[in-house]
C-alpha cells in the first residue's frame, strides 16, 4: 500500500448493486485521468452472501489488485437469509463489515451503513479500530437514500461519502451518473449524492484520514475493459460470427457479450443442450465455412473433450475459450484458480495437438484471441484461450488504441471453387483433402456446397480423400503431418515473439516464473522485492502449447534459481516446464495458492523472502511453498 | 455470385451420381438392412435432382456410420451420438445445403438422445435417418435402447429388464414436424418417405427398421409390413398430433407382437423451421453466412467502431 493510491472496497450482498456501482466508480476515475484495477469477490448465489468489489486507483499504471485495501464502504447485506448468529452461514447481515476487517490496512477508513449494520455486534470492534488506527464513519446511508428516493440508492450515498473523504471531485462521479442512469432515477440519485456529500462534511471530521485520490492524466484515450470483453472483441475482429454455448460461470460472460452483439453483426449465437453439442456446433459451422467459437469452464469443458479430439483428427478449425475456476468438480464456481491447465492441454483420447494460450492481461487477451483464430484457421487445428475468473472479471483501463486494428475475416487454408478445379483429386474424382505431401503440415480444405470439393471428414484415421484406413504407412504419415503443424506454429510464434514477457533487470540473479493472469501481480511483487534489495526478474508465459521452450530455457539459464508462482495445488505449471525442458527440477521451487483468492503481491514477496530465501515455514495456509527437487 | 455453385445447380437425375467413383467393398454383412437405407437415399437424392456436392451427410458411430463411405457427398463421420449438432450448425452456416444426419438406434436414441430431443424441439430443417435394428451391431450384439424387454445378450444375460424406448412417440413429443417409419424390406416406400423428409421444411425424423441378420437373429426381417397410410385397417389423420400420437403408440406396441407397421405418422407443414423462427426474431441473417466470407465487398465490422464507446 502506498499513500498515493486508493484501494476502495465496496461490500454488500449479491443483488445490492455492488458490481454496477463499482464499475461506474472505476470508470469515473479512469475518465478523470487515473489508472484503475478492480477485483471481484462473490458467492455462487443470486441474492445475499458476502460480496465485494475492490477498485484500486492510482496516478501510475497498476497491474494487480494491490495489497490489502484502505477504504471500506460496507453497505450491509440487505438479502441476508438468516440474520442470527446460530445460522449455518453465521450472521450474514453484518458480514460486509465484519468479514472485511482482516484485510483493511492500518490507517484505513471504514464507512458503514448504520441503517443496516450495528458495529456493536462485532467482537472487539472498538479495540481493533484503535489498534489499527482506523477512521470510522457510521452513517445512516439507508435513511438518506429513503428520504429522496429508494433504499437501493444508498450505494450512491456511500459513493458521495467516499468522494468527500477521499477528495474526489463530485462532478467526476455525477457526470458519469448522468451518462449511465436513465432520467427517471437520475434526479433522485443526484439529490441523494448531494445530500450525503454535504452531510458528511458538516457532521464528520473528513480531514482526519490521510487518504486522498491523486490527480492523474492519460496520454491517450482509455477504455474500461474486462478480460471477457477483450476476448469477445478479439473474436469479433477476427471475423467470428457464430458462437454456441451452454451457461457456466465464469465463461458465461464471454457468451453473453457475444450473444448480445452478434445479431447486430448478422451473426448467429446458439444456446444449446449441453457442452458436447456446443463444441460440436462450433465445429459444424466452421466445417461449413463460418468462423466459429465455443467455450466453457471446467466441468463443461470436460464434456467438450470428445469433440475436441474430433477437431484434431478431422483438422476442423475450432476456437474454444476455457474460464478456469476452483475445482475439482463443481469446486468453487465463482473463485479463480489455474488448475484446469493440464486438463485443457491433454484432455481427449490420443496424442493432443492443439494451441493453448493463457493471456496475462486484457490487452493480451484481445491479441491472443485473434491469434488463436488465425492459427486455428490457417493450420486447421483447435485453439484454446485459457483464462480464469480473475482475468475474465477484472476491469482495467486499457488504451483504446489497442482495439484500433484492422478486422480479419480470412478463412485461412480454404480453397475457392476456382482453385478446386486444379487441386489434386483421386483417380475416382474425390478431392484430396488430407494430402500426405505438404510443406508445413497443412493440406487445404474445401467447404460443403463447393463444386468439385467433396470429401469425407472422419474421426477414424483416414487416407488423403478422407476414407477410413488402418494402413500403418498411411497412419504414421498422417499422424506425423498433423503433429508437424504444431512445430510450424511454434516457429511462427517464435518469429512473432509477441506474448511471453520478461520483466525486470536483465542481469537479475533470481527469477519469478508464472503463467496467465497472475503475471501483473508477480511483476508488482518483483518491483517490491527489488526495492527491498533483492535482484529479481519475471518471466510471464502466455503460450502453453506449443510450449516456448527456447524462451523459458534461456530465462532459466540466466538465473541461479526461480520461484514458480501459480494458482494450482499440484504445481502443474512447474511440471509442464520440467516436462517440456527435460529438467530444471533442481532450479525451480513453487509458490502455490488455491484458497479461492488470487495472489496479492505481498503473498509472493512473503513466499520469496520467507520460504525461498530464509527457508522458513510460511505463517498460514494462504499459500504453499514446495521446494525444488533435492530439498 | 455464389461461392457454392453446387447449391441449386441443375443436375441429371441419376442415382449412380451418389456411388463413389471407387466403390469400397461394403463392411455390412450380407442381408443387412443398411443396404436398404443406402439404396433409398440414393434414389431419393436422384429423384430430387440433388448433386453430391450440395449434400452434407453427417453420421455417428456404428455400422450406420459407414454410410458415408458408400454414399458420395460431403461427408462428416463424427463421433458416437453427435451427428445432429454438427449437422444443425452446418445448416445454419449455409442453409442452401441439403443436410442429412444418420446413425443407429444406440447412437441416436441412447448416447445422442439429448441431441435428438433438442434438435426435434428446435425443428431444424434437416433430415434424420435412424438405422433402427434394435441392437448394437458393430460391437457384436449388445442390448440397445430399442431392444425389446427380455432381450438376451452378452450384457443382459438374463434378458433386458427395460422396456424399449418409443422412438416415434419421443420424436413427436420432442417437437419433430415430420415423423415416419419405414423398413429396409420396403424400398419404394423408404425412398418416397426420404424424398418427403428432405423436402419437408423442418426436422424430419425417419425411423428406419434395418434388420441385423448377424446379431439380432431373433428379430424378424420386418416382414410382412403394413403401410398404415394405405391400409383400410388404420384410419387416422397424420396432421393431428393427438391421432398421430395414438397411432405411434399402437405401432410401437405392435412391433414386439409381430406386426410391422410403417408409414407417415405426423406431418406438420405449418410450423416454421428453426431458421425461419431465428430470422423472424432478427438473430440470423437472410443471406447465407458462409457466403459472406467470400464477398470481397463486405465491410467487416470492428469492435473499435461498434462497441468501444460504452467503455469510455
Amino acid at each position: 500500500m502506498t499513500d498515493h493510491e486508493l484501494i476502495w472496497r465496496i461490500a454488500g450482498g449479491s443483488g445490492d448493486g455492488i458490481a454496477s456501482t463499482s464499475q461506474n466508480f472505476a470508470k469515473a476515475l479512469m475518465r478523470a485521468g487515473l489508472h484503475v484495477f478492480t477485483h471481484r469477490h462473490y458467492p455462487s448465489r443470486i441474492r445475499g452472501g458476502h460480496t465485494y468489489t475492490e477498485v484500486r486507483v492510482s496516478a501510475d499504471p497498476v497491474k494487480s489488485r494491490g495489497d490489502g485495501y484502505n477504504f471500506l464502504l460496507a453497505l450491509g447485506d440487505s438479502f441476508a437469509r438468516n440474520p442470527s448468529e446460530g445460522a449455518y452461514y453465521g450472521n450474514e447481515e453484518i458480514k460486509p463489515l465484519s468479514e472485511n476487517l482482516d484485510e483493511l490496512n492500518e490507517g484505513g477508513v471504514i464507512v458503514y451503513d448504520s441503517g443496516l449494520l450495528d458495529a456493536d455486534e462485532i467482537e472487539n470492534f472498538d479495540e481493533r479500530v484503535e489498534e489499527n488506527d482506523w477512521h470510522v464513519f457510521d452513517i445512516n446511508l439507508r435513511e438518506i437514500a429513503r428520504e429522496h428516493g429508494r433504499e437501493v440508492m444508498r450505494n450512491t450515498a456511500g459513493v458521495a461519502v467516499t468522494c468527500a473523504i477521499a477528495d474526489i471531485e463530485p462532478d467526476v462521479i455525477k457526470s458519469l451518473m448522468s451518462d449511465a442512469m436513465p432520467e427517471k432515477i437520475l434526479e433522485p440519485n443526484l439529490t441523494v449524492f448531494d445530500d450525503a456529500y454535504e452531510m458528511v462534511q458538516e457532521e464528520f471530521d473528513i480531514a482526519a484520514p490521510d487518504i486522498s485520490v491523486p490527480e492523474g492524466e492519460h496520454d491517450e484515450d482509455q477504455v474500461l475493459i474486462s478480460g471477457s470483453d477483450a476476448i469477445a472483441y478479439g473474436a469479433i475482429d477476427e471475423g467470428c460470427r457464430f458462437i454456441s454455448g451452454y451457461p457456466m460461470t465464469p465463461w458465461t460472460e464471454v457468451f453473453v457479450i457475444m450473444s448480445q452483439n452478434l445479431p447486430e453483426l448478422g451473426g448467429i449465437s446458439e444456446q444449446v443442450e449441453d457442452e458436447i453439442a456446443a463444441a460440436a456446433l462450433a465445429m459444424g459451422a466452421s466445417h461449413a465455412g463460418v468462423k466459429a467459437m465455443s467455450g466453457s469452464s471446467g466441468g463443461g469443458f470436460s464434456l467438450m473433450s470428445e469433440p475436441l479430439g474430433l477437431a484434431e483428427i478431422t483438422e476442423t478449425p475450432l476456437v474454444l475459450v476455457e474460464a478456469m475456476r476452483a475445482g475439482p468438480s463443481t469446486g468453487m464456481p465463482t473463485k479463480p484458480e489455474q488448475s484446469d491447465m493440464e486438463h485443457v492441454l491433454y484432455t481427449s483420447q490420443g496424442d493432443s495437438h492443439r494451441v493453448v494460450f493463457a493471456p496475462a492481461t486484457a490487452a493480451e487477451a484481445y491479441y491472443q484471441t485473434r491469434k488463436a483464430f488465425k492459427l486455428a484457421y490457417d493450420y486447421q487445428i483447435p485453439s484454446i484461450v485459457l483464462y480464469d475468473q480473475k482475468l475474465g472479471g477484472e476491469l482495467t483501463n486499457v488504451p483504446a488504441s489497442v482495439f484500433d486494428e484492422e478486422p480479419n475475416a480470412d478463412l485461412g487454408s480454404v480453397l475457392t471453387e476456382e482453385e478446386l478445379v486444379d487441386a489434386p483429386h483421386s483417380d475416382a474424382g474425390t478431392f484430396e483433402r488430407f494430402r500426405h505431401d505438404t510443406e508445413n503440415g497443412v493440406s487445404p480444405r474445401s467447404l460443403p456446397g463447393q463444386k468439385g470439393g467433396r470429401y469425407l471428414a472422419s474421426g477414424n484415421e483416414h487416407e488423403p480423400t478422407g476414407h477410413i484406413s488402418e494402413s500403418p504407412e498411411n497412419r504414421v504419415t498422417q499422424m506425423n503431418r498433423r503433429m508437424q503443424k504444431v512445430d510450424s506454429i511454434r516457429a511462427e510464434l517464435d518469429d512473432d515473439n509477441e506474448f511471453n514477457t520478461v520483466y525486470g533487470p536483465e542481469d537479475a540473479e533470481l527469477g519469478l516464473i508464472t503463467f496467465g493472469s497472475q503475471q501483473g501481480t508477480v511483476e508488482e511483487a518483483a518491483d517490491i522485492l527489488n526495492e527491498n534489495g533483492h535482484s529479481v526478474k519475471v518471466l510471464g508465459v502466455s503460450e502453453l502449447m506449443p510450449f516456448p521452450k527456447e524462451q523459458v530455457k534461456s530465462f532459466l539459464e540466466s538465473v541461479d534459481e526461480a520461484l514458480v508462482v501459480e494458482m494450482t495445488a499440484s504445481a502443474q505449471f512447474r511440471g509442464l516446464v520440467q516436462k517440456e525442458l527435460g529438467g530444471y527440477g533442481d532450479t525451480m521451487s513453487s509458490l502455490l495458492k488455491y484458497n479461492g483468492n488470487p495472489f496479492e503481491p505481498a503473498d509472493i514477496v512473503e513466499g520469496f523472502e520467507t520460504a525461498l530465501l530464509e527457508g522458513e515455514e510460511l505463517p498460514d495456509n494462504r499459500t504453499k511453498f514446495v521446494p525444488k527437487v533435492g530439498e | 455470385m455464389s461461392a457454392f455453385s453446387a447449391i441449386g445447380e441443375e443436375t441429371e437425375k441419376d442415382q449412380n451420381e451418389f456411388t463413389p467413383g471407387l466403390e469400397p467393398q461394403p463392411t455390412w454383412c450380407p442381408g443387412c438392412g443398411d443396404f436398404g437405407v443406402l439404396k433409398a437415399l440414393k434414389g431419393a437424392a436422384a429423384e430430387l435432382g440433388l448433386s453430391p456436392d450440395e449434400m452434407m451427410v453427417t453420421t455417428g458411430i456404428g455400422c450406420s456410420g459407414k454410410l458415408n463411405s458408400y454414399f458420395d457427398a460431403y461427408g462428416f463421420h463424427t463421433i458416437h451420438g453427435r451427428s445432429l449438432p454438427i449437422a444443425r450448425a452446418a445448416k445454419l452456416a449455409n442453409p442452401g445445403l441439403t443436410v442429412i444426419a444418420a446413425g443407429g438406434d444406440g447412437d441416436g436414441y441412447g448416447i445422442g438422445g439429448n441431441h435428438f430431443m433438442h434438435t426435434a424441439r428446435e425443428n431444424h430443417d434437416i433430415t434424420y435417418i435412424v438405422f433402427n435394428n434394435e441392437i448394437f451391431g458393430l460391437t457384436k450384439g449388445q442390448t440397445s435402447p430399442t431392444s425389446p424387454m427380455g432381450h438376451k445378450s452378452k450384457t443382459q444375460p438374463h434378458g433386458s429388464a427395460k422396456t424399449p424406448l418409443r422412438p416415434l412417440s419421443l420424436s413427436l413429443n420432442a417437437g419433430a414436424s415430420y415423423v415416419a417409419r419405414t423398413a429396409a424390406v420396403n424400398p419404394n416406400q423408404a425412398k418416397d418417405i426420404i424424398v418427403e423428409a428432405i423436402q419437408h421444411d423442418g426436422f424430419s425424423h425417419v425411423d428406419f427398421l434395418t434388420q441385423c441378420p448377424t446379431w439380432n437373429k431373433d428379430a424378424r426381417q420386418y416382414v410382412p409390413y403394413i403401410d398404415i397410410n394405405d391400409s383400410d385397417d388404420y384410419e387416422f389423420d397424420k396432421t393431428s398430433r393427438a391421432e398421430a400420437s395414438e397411432m405411434m403408440f399402437e405401432t410401437e406396441n405392435a412391433l414386439h407382437e409381430g406386426t410391422v407397421l410403417t408409414g407417415r405418422y405426423y406431418v406438420d407443414e405449418s410450423r416454421p423451421s428453426y431458421q425461419q423462427e431465428k430470422q423472424r426474431i432478427g438473430e440470423m441473417p437472410e443471406e447465407p453466412l458462409a457466403e459472406r466470407y467470400f464477398d470481397d465487398s463486405y465491410e467487416w465490422e470492428r469492435s473499435y467502431d461498434k462497441f468501444l464507446d460504452k467503455h469510455k
